[in-house]
């Protein structure tokens, strides 16, 4: 194998051993603290929120907006209408600004 | 069909396979010109067809895999790619230990599987189902499969017809994965103390990402939120199903 091959498969390794890590680590406890339990609850808000929050200062206004359109119809609307009202909203204000 | 104690007719196979397909479509919108700009990169970077497949298909991580290009074009160390690319994913084993709880319809096979296909988008779309109808292994895989080949397939199209891609922003396909996303951050506010979660995680991810640097904000900042739970946190508060 050449080097590439191996520095792929190196790659692939790390990140699938990220990806079953956790459950493996967590799955050799019986009975799990409520503080983890409520930390584990929080992971899809916050390592999402922490994953798209520099897109807040990357871009320009248009953007900042269409985010917290997204955000707002997210809370009583499918998540589809949600992407797709606020993506029209960014080709919109893209035009203006 | 009987599967972990719960009774499924065809129809809730049929059911719930046909909810992980129009949940995972807005997002392929986004996936294709990420997919496809990483393609054309990788191609650019001299690697073979067979190579960029190679890659693509068992890292199957786009921002780790952008990141792998990048140094390998700066001629740093092996290992220190590879190091890279574990910051990058580290999250992932905050993924795993979440959704590890959720996969109780899943047998072992299927667990194995599952992880491997375990991307951002996949991971909060599955807490979601969890809560709402039940986490079962039909809309998991049909979501997780379609997203998988339209990663894939996109890689290839951006390889082979790079120089053709059109900008991706006249059509504000460039900014479709924050907005989708923030929709799914959204949708998990009747989680207990949600709006602290939020609010700490990114104030922690944008000063981690002003001093220290990407990718240290995703971890960091998401770490910070999960402080944050754990210290809000009081015994016997269970999660909203809402």
């Amino acid at each position: 194998m050449d080097d590439l091959t191996l520095l792929f498969i190196a790659c692939a390794a790390v990140t699938y051993a990220t990806r079953c890590g956790g459950h493996l680590i967590l799955s050799r406890f019986g009975t799990i603290h409520h503080r983890v339990s409520a930390a584990l609850d929080a992971v899809p808000t916050a390592v999402m929120a922490a994953l798209v929050a520099p897109s807040l200062v990357t871009h320009g206004p248009a953007e900042v907006l269409a985010i917290i359109v997204s955000g707002l119809i997210a809370l009583r609307a499918p998540l589809m209408f949600s992407v797709a009202v606020s993506t029209a909203v960014l080709v919109g204000l893209r035009a203006f600004i | 069909m009987k599967m972990a104690g719960l009774n499924l007719s065809d129809d809730d196979l049929w059911r719930d396979s046909l909810d992980g397909i129009r949940d995972v479509l807005p997002i392929t919108l986004g996936v294709v010109p990420f997919a496809g700009v990483f393609g054309a990169l990788a191609i650019e970077q001299g690697l073979s067809l067979g190579e960029l497949a190679l890659a693509s298909m068992t890292i199957y991580a786009g921002a780790s895999q952008y990141a792998m290009l990048d140094l390998m074009g700066q001629g740093v160390p092996a290992w220190s790619i590879v190091l890279a690319v574990f910051a990058i994913n580290f999250r992932h084993l905050l993924y795993s230990a979440s959704l590890g709880r959720r996969l109780a319809a899943f047998s072992t096979g299927q667990k194995v599987v599952a992880f491997f296909m375990l991307v951002d988008p996949l991971f909060a779309s599955a807490e979601t189902r969890a809560f709402k109808r039940g986490l079962r292994p039909a809309y998991y895989f049909a979501y997780g499969t379609v997203l998988y080949a339209t990663w894939t397939i996109s890689n290839f199209i951006g390889a082979l017809f790079g120089s053709l891609i059109e900008d991706p922003a006249s059509f504000g396909l460039d900014f479709i994965l924050p907005l989708y996303f923030t929709g799914l951050v959204i949708g998990f506010h009747r989680r207990p103390n949600f709006l602290p979660v939020l609010l700490v995680s990114v104030a922690a991810s944008l000063a981690v990402w002003f001093t220290i640097g990407s990718p240290w904000h995703i971890s960091l900042g998401g770490l910070a939120g999960l402080l944050a739970a754990a210290l809000l946190s009081k015994p016997g508060e269970e999660v909203d199903h809402g």
